[in-house]
């Protein structure tokens, strides 16, 4: 997946899971948690809908590099 | 207007969810009623057909204060569909018959339970087919009289006919489908019928993706449909929703800051609290999470939180003394623990719906019930059922970072269980220094029902329960 898309993808995951971020938020430093404060559950929709968006299913173990926009971006780019 | 929490003393109907005619069964959602704290749909706590509201759209009125009124279903009424009339339900268009037909009652209390009524009269009721607690009392007291019950029999006869027609563009409001205020709002603007859209969220729930869908496929379809059916009328249930919610929106985050205020004041006036905390050695349970959860799909995945409040239903199950109500100066501890889940919502404030008898639902119904609920209360979708009084709260505040918390204890119950963040940790274990994950776990408990001691037993049972996550 080209990164462009990536992050596409990832701007629309996240607008779903947490609708009142604003696009203006969605920095590539960006932390998912802290930052746009998602919680445990927000975040597990986001992997969710990420898995079914761009088919990249996100195991458990990799959750830390993807806890940045940037990161998960990255993840995107570099898994399909 | 039924009381949405021990705190709740009035509500405001933002959303009417049916339409006089309707005909609606015990349970279905009616209205939905922005408390100080949230928005959240009421059921019916009657089967029958809408007659008329006796309250606004906008109307603040207080717990207690009829807001509808039901006529029983008319045994003979036809099912033959007649011709879909234009929706009068909107506030301010000219109220439908049933209003001409009694106006010298302007608002009968629609009082369902508690309506006094001799076993004869009810009797006669019953053979009527007269639904007592739709009736309006007249005798001493208030109590349902024979006159009372022929009355209403009469009446309802006579509305049956008017009722039908409406009743008829029921069928699409008993299947209504969940959805939240956003894909309401969207479908409004796209033109796209709520009913006509595959909900994929949780319980079905339409999302705005799903309305996004349907507005693409609709397009083509829509020529067609023009051309075999009159044009829908907008339906003013749905479309009042954005409007008044929007409304409601700005000063909601104030309103709902007074009311975490004054009942946090209350708590703190009011009860002793005590506090205790607990450092709960994670180490078996998360690596056992993370074991079950390689082997699943994404969507069926755990959170530490399900594990904690589990293992927090089990020992508050066991521990009655922080399980229930104190009210008028005597505790009542509680049968089943109904745990609330305290919730932060993104514009501020917070909610703390419950988990219904959490003690005896599996993990992975306790998170589905969890993502739910999470997700119903950011939507501003909570029921009633799930603001009433949840018996002991469970504050996860770690979850967005802190080491600890100290709850403060929702009145009228009787303990507060805080985690703070899942961490690492050097932890010193048979003479062994090792990284594990641990949580701190807090307690403030009430100390008019329970010590320090049956607190700090309450908080290692948690940590017991927890070294067994298969059995949880």
């Amino acid at each position: 997946m080209k990164e462009q898309d990536a992050r596409q993808a990832v701007q629309a995951a996240i607008s779903q899971v947490a609708p009142d971020v604003e696009p203006d938020d969605l920095e590539g430093c960006a932390r998912l948690r802290q930052d746009l404060e998602l919680d445990s559950l927000d975040f597990l929709h986001l992997v969710e809908t990420i898995a079914k968006t761009t088919g990249v299913d996100i195991p458990e173990r990799d959750y830390p590099a993807v806890a940045t926009v940037d990161g998960l971006v990255g993840y995107l780019a570099g898994h399909s | 207007m039924p009381s949405l929490g021990a705190d709740m003393e009035h509500g405001k109907v933002v959303e009417w969810l049916v339409k006089p005619g309707d005909y609606v069964h015990k349970g279905d959602i009616v209205a939905a009623v922005d408390t100080d704290k949230t928005v959240m749909d009421i059921e019916s706590f009657e089967e029958g057909v809408v007659a008329e509201f006796l309250v606004d759209i906008g109307d603040t009125v207080n717990v207690g204060t009829p807001i509808a009124r039901f006529t029983p279903t008319p045994a003979d009424r036809s099912p033959a569909p007649s011709e879909p009339t234009p929706t009068v339900a909107s506030a301010g268009e000219p109220r439908p018959a049933p209003a001409v037909v009694e106006p010298k009652v302007p608002s009968p209390p629609a009082v369902k339970h508690g309506s006094k009524i001799s076993p004869p009269v009810r009797h006669l009721a019953h053979s009527l087919g007269v639904d007592v607690g739709s009736i309006r009392g007249s005798g001493l007291n208030g109590e349902v009289t024979r006159a009372d019950v022929e009355s209403a029999a009469a009446e309802s006869t006579a509305r049956g006919v008017p009722a039908a027609p409406g009743a008829q563009n029921g069928p699409a409001y008993q299947r209504r489908m969940r959805s939240s205020p956003r894909a309401r709002r969207l479908a409004t603007q796209v033109g796209v019928d709520l009913q006509e859209v595959v909900g994929t969220g949780p319980d079905g729930a339409i999302t705005e993706s799903d309305v996004r869908r349907a507005a693409g496929a609709a397009t083509g379809k829509r020529v067609e449909a023009m051309a075999s059916e009159p044009p829908r009328q907008a339906e003013p249930a749905v479309d009042a929703a954005p409007r008044s919610r929007k409304e409601i929106g700005g000063d909601k985050a104030a309103t709902l800051r007074q009311a975490i205020g004054s009942l946090m004041s209350r708590s703190k006036k009011e009860i002793p609290h005590y506090y205790l905390a607990n450092t709960l050695d994670l180490a078996t349970a998360m690596a056992w999470m993370q074991s079950q959860n390689q082997q699943r799909p994404v969507s069926s995945r755990l959170v530490p939180s399900a594990l904690l409040l589990k293992a927090t239903a089990l020992a508050a199950k066991e521990t009655p003394e922080m399980n229930g109500f104190f009210t008028r100066g005597t505790f009542h501890p509680s049968a089943s623990v109904h745990l609330g889940v305290a919730v932060a919502l993104r514009h501020g404030g917070l909610v703390a719906p419950a988990l219904h008898d959490a003690q005896t639902l599996t993990l992975d119904e306790l998170m589905d019930k969890l993502r739910g609920l999470v997700s119903r209360a950011r939507a501003g979708r909570l029921q009633r059922a799930e603001m009433t009084d949840p018996t002991i709260t469970v504050t996860n505040l770690g979850d967005l970072g802190v080491d600890s918390v100290y709850g403060v204890i929702y009145p009228p119950q009787v303990a507060m269980v805080g985690f703070g963040k899942v961490l690492e940790q050097p932890w010193a274990h048979n003479g062994m220094l090792g990284i594990r994950h641990t949580v701190a776990a807090t307690l403030s408990a009430d100390h008019r029902v329970s010590d320090g001691l049956r607190g700090g037993r309450f908080l290692s049972r948690i940590d017991e329960l927890l070294q067994r996550p298969e059995e949880l």
